[in-house]
């Protein structure tokens, strides 16, 4: 059988930053209105062969064809005129202004004397949404919408302005489960109105599920792909991370121990930013050589939970005690005092908590460790023997050798969460606090990142895992509680239950879990 | 809140960290050339505005150049007019540094000299090895409250630290001038001369080359101080707080660091330097306190933090550039307008800013 001439086609692009290639050598065709999964570790490359395409980057060699044509695409207008819309990982949304606003930016419809109608954009807007089925109010701020809904105004944005091929970059990053699913189905609504539709992601599930080509990338190249159906995420894996991808193993390590468990919560209340109360007498235990794991849909208050055990939020009652000795719940700024009494903490929020990307590694590797002796053995900071301390530790969590391959990393990428891991986890610290350890990091830092918090546990340390990825919490807790508008709804065992059951839990149907 | 509003600033594909020493060094390089370019850019720019005004450029900047460094007493103009800069370009930098822009130098530097002129005029008998570290002591406590008040509004409750220390700077005036009703000399606006213990010696002294000009002690203080900083900010735990907290505040409080306390510490040691930036004038030149001496050194101190790159080594550069600037300046008066140094001034100040952006720009390309 012939295809069908490509939609757009991409030829032989190079594209170099300094002395790395970004992209080296890469073809890519798009058939009208499939879904191709673009996979790929972060740094392989991905991001920025879409970049190229929508005119945020030139390339150094190769070409572009929009239907057949050769075309130039200088910037993004270049795109959007020739069909092209992109969705990316970051929203760039107006907070302030009106759905109708911010899809109709840059090319409103125009009322008397140069004027804006917002009127004729809701309305506009509404018939867009409708035509592809996309549930949107058009008077809704955006400050207000989930980020779901967000989402779906880029989508509607990129249509807007007519495009036929869309480009998502990690789209189901930021969603929830169910979000996921919406998403989807929107995704599937689009191709049936003849779409072509770019999935950038390393979810291979996710591929799996929807895609009906996919393309891998690894260091700069494509390194395989082709019909969904004739591969399997075995094979996917493999070929992004180069190397088979070891399972979880399972415990290796002795039983619990019968003593005190190194952290207990005690009917803890704690309130959010507006001062709603966010988790609501919340009480549990983790014991040494153990990892509980918190299921939820985000924003059903582990983030606060997770804030307050490690000191960055007061709670308004309740008790913490971390290897039986009790720490001042209710002490706002206490994170000094939570690192001291044993507690180490991976922020959800690598960058924007977890480090401080303008120091060096060696400084990002003190921070919240600055009072440790060994670290720092007098006065004064000795930054030549911090960098000789640090660095066999970076080395050992940093799977890659640094080298030229390393330098035009990107914000999204694992090694940040690698670096945070490094630190927290060689503080010999009792109780390990993970919250979202292994979001929007690829394949094999996941990997990684597993089995370091398998060795805390069978190393004897009192672990919490949040998540809101089901498998990692299925996979990696030995108990399991269900988080569910700031009370802890259900508590089970990775044995006894599946993510369905789980899910039913996360969204508040218990009775529908129970029968 | 949605994403677009909470990180807006980088692009997807900011790289956050180049790994590799080339890469780094390289890109230091170039975001530290970036003062060097602005100054020579600036210096081109000038070069229209003498040429518009009929004169030649080049015969005009090498008198600047040769009467401002090329004389022993030019020189210690030069040293001189820098010697307080030294001190409010590291008082700006201190606070830039734990992330809070400190516009009140000026006033903490006033205050700093009318308290050690008060100081040293009430104790005037005493031998030096007290009056001295005392009227020292008492400009640096002065600028430390100074500074402190913002600091403690900023900490305790949020309140801006740009406009309340703009504020206080006025603040600053009006109190002098009040305060001057008791202590000023009759029919003057200075006060009564300190005691000999409390002078700063001046340099021409030890260097005969320096013959005459007003150069004093102050300077070498100013040195300290830029040495102290350096310490402060780099090799101590203080430091790295007030380093961490300017970065990424979050970041800071998530290791353990009271950020309020940061600040509070910052704002109150920026204000002490920018106070006893004042005894230059006061201890080392004229030995007394009057209405107005600090001239507009504390606002220029921002100037020589930007250029500087709020790093004491650089502060102590640009301090020096603009004091060959200001007293070449005084040299060219008879041929060019003086609004010509403060043209030049503010060409630099502008361009420093762009050419940052633009070389680290650079930098980021080619790492």
């Amino acid at each position: 059988m012939t295809a069908p001439a490509p939609a757009v086609s991409l030829r032989h692009i190079t594209r170099r930053f300094g002395p790395v290639v970004a992209n080296d050598d890469v073809s890519l065709d798009l058939a009208p209105g499939e879904i191709h999964a673009l996979v790929g570790e972060n740094g392989a490359g991905k991001s920025t062969l879409v970049r190229v395409l929508y005119g945020l980057l030139q390339p150094d060699a190769g070409s572009i064809e929009v239907d057949g044509r050769t075309v130039r695409i200088h910037r993004p207008a270049d795109a959007m005129r020739l069909g092209l819309g992109m969705v990316h990982q970051h929203f760039m949304l107006v907070g302030p202004l009106t759905v109708a606003e911010n899809v109709t930016l840059a090319r409103e419809p125009g009322a008397a004397l140069g004027g804006f109608s917002p009127a004729r954009a809701e309305r506009a807007v509404a018939a867009l949404a409708e035509r592809h089925r996309l549930p949107v109010d058009p008077r809704a701020r955006i400050a207000s919408l989930s980020v779901g809904a967000q989402q779906r105004v880029e989508i509607l944005k990129a249509l807007y302005h007519g495009a036929r091929v869309l480009i998502l970059d990690e789209p189901t990053a930021v969603l929830t489960p169910h979000e996921v699913d919406d998403l989807f189905r929107v995704l599937r609504e689009l191709q049936g109105n003849g779409t072509t539709i770019v999935l950038i992601t390393h979810k291979l599930a996710e591929v799996m599920a929807l895609a009906q080509r996919v393309t891998v990338m690894r260091a700069g190249r494509v390194v395989g792909g082709g019909p969904v159906a004739s591969l399997t995420v075995e094979r996917l894996a493999e070929l992004m991370v180069g190397r088979p991808i070891p399972p979880l193993h399972a415990r290796t390590g002795a039983p619990r121990s019968s003593e005190a468990p190194l952290l207990e919560v005690r009917m803890l209340d704690v309130s959010d930013e507006r001062g709603l109360a966010a988790v609501k007498r919340v009480s549990f235990e983790v014991e040494a050589g153990e990892i509980v794991g918190i299921a939820g849909v985000e924003g059903n208050g582990q983030h606060e939970l997770v804030e307050c055990l490690a000191g960055l939020r007061p709670a308004v009652r309740g008790e913490i005690l971390v290897a039986g000795r009790r720490c001042d719940a209710c002490a706002p700024h206490a994170a000094r005092e939570r690192f001291a009494a044993g507690v180490a903490h991976i922020p959800s929020d690598r960058l924007h908590r977890g480090l401080v990307p303008d120091m060096t590694l060696a400084e990002n590797f003190l921070l919240g460790r600055q009072r440790e002796r060994t670290l720092v053995p007098g006065a004064l900071l000795a930054p030549g023997a911090l960098a000789a301390l640090a660095a066999p530790r970076l080395a050992e969590y940093d799977v890659r050798p640094p080298g030229p391959a390393r330098r035009a990393r990107q914000r999204s990428g694992g090694n940040p969460q690698k670096r945070i891991a490094a630190r927290e986890l060689t503080r010999g610290a009792a109780v390990v606090l993970a919250a979202h350890p292994t979001r929007g990091v690829d394949l094999g830092a996941m990997a990684f990142i597993h089995q370091r918090l398998l060795r805390e546990r069978d190393a004897g340390r009192a672990v919490l895992l949040v998540s809101s990825e089901l498998s990692e919490i299925l996979a990696l807790s030995d108990r399991i509680f269900v988080m569910y508008e700031g009370r802890l709804v259900h508590e089970t065992r990775p044995a006894e239950t599946d993510e369905r059951t789980l899910g039913l839990y996360m969204t508040g149907r218990q009775k529908e879990a129970r029968t | 809140m949605s994403a677009a509003t909470e990180r807006p600033a980088a692009p997807a594909g900011t790289p956050v960290r180049r790994a590799g020493p080339g890469a780094d060094t390289r890109r230091a390089l170039l975001t530290a050339l970036a003062p060097v370019v602005a100054v020579a850019l600036s210096l081109a720019l000038g070069a229209i505005f003498i040429l518009a005004i009929g004169e030649d450029p080049l015969a005009i900047y090498a008198l600047m150049l040769r009467e401002s460094l090329g004389t022993g007493y030019g020189l210690g103009q030069t040293l001189f007019k820098a010697t307080p800069l030294v001190f409010t370009g590291l008082a700006v930098a201190l606070g830039f540094r734990a992330g809070l822009f400190n516009i009140g130098v000026e006033g903490q530097l006033y205050l700093g000299g009318l308290a050690a002129a008060l100081a040293g005029a009430a104790l005037a008998g005493r031998p030096a090895v007290v009056l001295l570290p005392l009227t020292l002591l008492a400009a640096a406590a002065a600028g430390a409250a100074w500074g402190a008040l913002p600091g403690y509004l900023k900490a305790r409750f949020g309140a801006h630290e740009v406009i309340n220390t703009i504020m206080l700077n006025f603040i600053a005036f009006a109190l002098a001038s009040f305060v001057g009703r008791w202590v000023f000399q009759p029919a003057t606006v200075r006060t009564a001369e300190i005691g000999a213990g409390a002078h700063l010696a001046r340099l021409d002294a030890l260097f005969p080359a320096l013959r005459g000009s007003p150069v004093n002690l102050a300077l070498l203080l100013a040195a300290a101080c830029a040495a102290g900083v350096g310490l402060l900010l780099f090799r101590t735990r203080t430091g790295y707080e007030l380093r961490a907290v300017g970065l990424n505040a979050a970041a800071a409080e998530y290791g353990g660091v009271s950020i309020g306390r940061a600040q509070l510490v910052a704002m109150t040691l920026s204000g002490a330097i920018a106070g006893l930036g004042g005894v230059n004038f006061v201890l080392g030149y004229k030995h007394y306190f009057e209405l107005g001496f600090s001239a507009g050194a504390g606002f220029l101190g921002i100037a020589v933090a930007l250029l500087g790159r709020n790093h004491p080594a650089g502060v102590v550069v640009a301090a020096l550039f603009f004091g060959a600037l200001s007293y070449g300046g005084l040299v060219i008066n008879q041929r060019v307008p003086k609004e010509l140094v403060e043209v030049l001034q503010a060409l630099v100040i502008l361009l420093a800013i762009s050419a940052q952006q633009v070389m680290e720009r650079a930098a980021r390309r080619l790492a």
